[in-house]
């Protein structure tokens, strides 16, 4: 009786070509692939990024009016995103049912409404509250983000090992490249793998229970065209239809929308076709609309929102006063008060950085609220001239999209100069040629500025052993310094560069500019 | 389970034990030369041993009376290359059919061809095809480790178009591509980390370098270019870069160097990074000595003094690297 065009197996394709697409926008997040690919959609179709982002800025930025579709998608027919597209809720899905070896009578027990389910609402309202006040940490959990940054961190370098031992160069994440490193990414890998490995103790623990875009799409479907109807009188109390319920949703009896994710499974297991997907029928079983949110709930989780923010800003890491000199954002950022109101820390701009520069921040650099947000570290790469691609992939203007001239302050942008991200500085104390007598200068010779921003005073010694050397030693001219960062990458002192970059001067920001105006050849004007 | 316990039992059980650990004490004990012994009383056996290789002489014999450089003056890349190489005696006499290429241009940095720093796509393209169709070589193959990203460097300098255009193949350098490289007659580079993997199994090598100037060496040319097949950490060279060039001068043998003066870096090297840095021009030097050739646009390319050669070149003189004086080995056409 089964036919092969049930809308369980329709379901399925259209899972497997959504995380298709997220796969295939991964991998197409590389310097010599994007070409224009829109490797951002998923993120701009999100409506909890539009969302979060719009109480925290008031503006929605360039292409998440997109998530619109969604808005419309969710308010007609339910939380159709969260098991038709949502490529994290089909990993749940497939893991659930991979380590599923239960009995139906188990399983049905345990698709069950828990009332932890309400949690979600919590931490949505949290997470909403916290952005209006101007810390966005949707982030944290948004699944969208969250697999793409465990993706790009932590899972596209044990991709990209096994691809390389077998010589799929083509299906390399980063072709071409020696080891990549993404600082932190095991704390990021540790928090994907978790929520994977819940799904053997609940399935879909994180979907009915973390999820805050599955709440707010949850909040969207309470009056939806079509939903799952099931007629009373055919149904014989058999629960059966709970044996694969993914949303946990009450299908047996009053049915749960807010938690209900059409997956179609109870129409399928239904042996009295009960059960429909449909426009409202004249005889239905009532539905129990509103999620089981009590206004004690809504306080408390309200409280923690109010004050979250303050706690995280007092915080002191982020603030012009005591900021770190290794909070270096990518280039086109905008000032860190408005950066940390856009960034959703779903780490694009890490994934598309050909040098490895971007790392995800860890505590030490911008505190818990700055976690995992882009950082660039000297020491790893460095930013390359020609390149503004993390720019132009991320979602939602924490990185402006700017061109490479406006980044290097060529032809319209010559009055604004260039994007600078911090300035150079030479320790002394561990240079070679200043403090060793020995003759380098690596960081001149790979300065890219024109005319160098790294110049030398020449001289000639003796040294210990009686020869005779010149030493050319290294100043900075932080003037034409863009803080690019190849001094330090290139430093030959590795642990701790001699030549090294801070993030004062950064041009982002007024209040952590260092010169008072910047030199130039009276000559050239 | 039998519930007493029998003698076949007890001596099936003692057969069992003294197997196990009879065979597991000679994979502890027996001495290391034994097969299948696993001791390291010291610790010795198991310190990795890099693999190491050593670059055979890519030079080809050429008949007597052939001068060794060439200089090619044109408007046209493929004009000034066939100049310089017919004066040489004709591609076909360095590569026969069937031969696998190595071609090492300079994609150093991640800067347009316009700006000097790297070797211009034109040249490449022009290359490839004649080794291709020419000389009916088996495969071209194009190779360099550069300072920054390297799927950027080739992609903006305009490399990888031209490669691909022409019909031949890139070789990225990756974390597994690196072997020791042993060059006996170097000073400070006899064993270093060296791409590997685009040598495997090639006949020919070729370095196509662009003439540059170079803050601390004086010029970067023909003989610096093979800086780019080496990894591990280069940057500790320029503690003695004079040394570092006159050894890379001897640690291969290319087939032929071709200098590509399209382009020059006047100042500012060896990034450059401002077209007015660049000076046009309508030269390539093609040849076999490198170190006359590197004297010879040092001088005429960059019109540097005579008297301030690069002390590297003395060097590599030194180490038979080449000939400075180019006198009687070459010919001009224009």
């Amino acid at each position: 009786m089964k036919t092969i065009l049930r809308l369980t197996n329709i379901r399925i394709i259209s899972q497997v070509v959504f995380l298709g697409l997220f796969l295939f926008a991964v991998w197409a997040s590389w310097t010599t692939r994007i070409q224009g690919y829109p490797v951002s959609r998923f993120l701009e179709i999100d409506l909890l990024v539009a969302l979060s982002t719009l109480l925290s800025t008031g503006l929605v930025y360039r292409f998440l009016g997109w998530s619109i579709l969604l808005l419309l998608l969710t308010v007609l027919f339910g939380r159709v995103f969260c098991n038709w597209m949502c490529p994290l809720g089909t990993l749940h899905q497939f893991f659930g049912w991979l380590f599923n070896i239960r009995s139906v009578k188990e399983r049905q027990e345990q698709n069950r409404y828990q009332p932890r389910q309400i949690i979600k609402y919590s931490i949505l309202l949290i997470l909403l509250i916290s952005a209006a006040f101007g810390t966005l940490q949707i982030g944290l959990l948004d699944p969208i983000a969250l697999l793409h940054r465990s993706m790009a961190t932590g899972l596209s370098v044990i991709w990209d090992f096994v691809m390389s031992s077998a010589s799929f160069t083509d299906l390399q994440l980063a072709p071409g490249t020696t080891e990549r490193i993404f600082t932190g990414s095991f704390w990021i890998g540790f928090v994907f793998v978790s929520i994977i490995v819940l799904n053997i103790w609940h399935p879909r623990f994180f979907c009915r229970t973390l999820c805050p875009l599955g709440a707010l799409l949850g909040l969207l479907s309470l009056f939806p065209l079509f939903r799952i109807h099931r007629d009373r009188h055919l149904c014989t109390d058999c629960d059966l239809c709970l044996t694969r319920c993914e949303g946990a949703s009450s299908p047996e009896g009053s049915l749960r929308l807010s938690e209900c994710v059409v997956c179609m499974n109870c129409i399928d297991d239904c042996p009295e076709n009960a059960l429909s997907f449909s426009l409202p029928p004249r005889i239905t079983t009532p539905v129990s609309p509103a999620p089981d949110i009590t206004r004690r709930h809504f306080v408390f989780a309200g409280l923690i929102g109010l004050i979250g923010f303050p706690l995280l800003r007092s915080n002191g890491k982020v603030n012009d006063a005591n900021y770190s000199p290794l909070m270096i954002r990518p280039p086109g950022s905008v000032a860190e008060t408005e950066f940390l109101k856009k960034c959703i820390k779903c780490a694009q701009c890490i994934r598309v950085c050909p040098t490895n520069v971007l790392q995800p921040t860890g505590l030490q650099e911008g505190g818990i609220e700055a976690l995992w947000t882009p950082v660039l570290n000297f020491n790893v790469g460095h930013c390359q001239q020609k390149c503004s691609l993390c720019s132009s992939v991320c979602p939602t203007g924490a990185i402006r999209e700017i061109s490479v001239t406006e980044k290097l302050g060529f032809g319209e942008f010559k009055q604004h100069g260039p994007i600078r991200l911090g300035t150079a500085f030479i320790n002394r104390s561990r240079c070679l040629p200043w403090a060793n007598e020995i003759p380098c200068i690596v960081c001149q010779e790979v300065c890219p500025i024109a005319p160098k921003a790294i110049q030398t005073y020449d001289e000639e010694v003796k040294d210990t052993f009686g020869n005779l050397v010149v030493l050319n030693k290294p100043f900075i001219i932080p003037d034409l310094c863009t803080g690019c960062g190849i001094c330090q990458k290139e430093c030959p002192v590795t642990d701790k560069p001699a030549a090294y970059v801070t993030a004062v001067g950064e041009s982002r920001s007024q209040e952590r500019r260092l010169l008072l105006r910047y030199r130039t050849n009276p000559e050239e004007l | 389970m039998p519930t007493t316990f029998n003698r076949r039992e007890f001596l099936k059980r003692v057969a069992f034990a003294s197997t196990i650990c009879g065979g597991a004490t000679y994979l502890a004990w027996a001495p290391e030369d034994y097969p299948l012994s696993l001791k390291d009383f010291t610790g010795a056996r198991s310190i990795p041993k890099p693999q190491q290789f050593t670059l055979p002489d890519y030079r080809v014999t050429l008949p007597p009376g052939v001068p060794e450089i060439g200089i090619g003056r044109d408007m046209t890349t493929s004009g000034r290359l066939t100049k310089a190489l017919d004066a040489i005696g004709g591609l076909t006499q360095f590569v026969q059919p069937g031969d696998v290429v190595l071609l090492k241009p300079n994609v150093a940095f991640d800067r347009s061809p316009e700006l000097g720093a790297t070797t211009s796509p034109e040249l490449i393209e022009v290359l490839i095809k004649r080794l291709l169709i020419d000389c009916r070589a088996q495969e071209v193959r194009v190779a360099d480790n550069p300072i920054e990203s390297p799927a950027d460097c080739f992609a903006k300098t305009g490399i990888k178009d031209a490669v691909e255009k022409a019909g031949g193949r890139i070789n990225l350098p990756d974390g597994n591509a690196f072997r020791i490289l042993q060059t006996p007659g170097a000073e400070l580079i006899r064993s270093w980390p060296c791409f590997y993997r685009p040598l495997i199994g090639v006949t020919k090598v070729i370095g196509v370098a662009p003439v540059k100037d170079h803050n601390l060496s004086g010029a970067s040319m023909g003989i610096k270019n093979w800086y780019g097949l080496l990894g591990g950490q280069r940057n500790q060279f320029h503690q003695d870069i004079h040394t570092i060039i006159a050894d890379l001068s001897i640690m291969i043998r290319p087939t032929l160097t071709i200098l590509d003066g399209s382009r020059i870096l006047m100042r500012n090297g060896p990034t450059g990074g401002d077209p007015a840095y660049v000076k046009p021009w309508d030269v390539i030097v093609a040849g076999t000595d490198q170190v006359a050739m590197d004297a010879w646009a040092f001088v005429n390319l960059l019109q540097r003094d005579e008297s301030k050669l690069p002390h590297y070149l003395y060097l590599a003189e030194k180490k038979g690297g080449g000939k400075i004086d180019a006198s009687n080995r070459i010919l001009e056409v224009s």
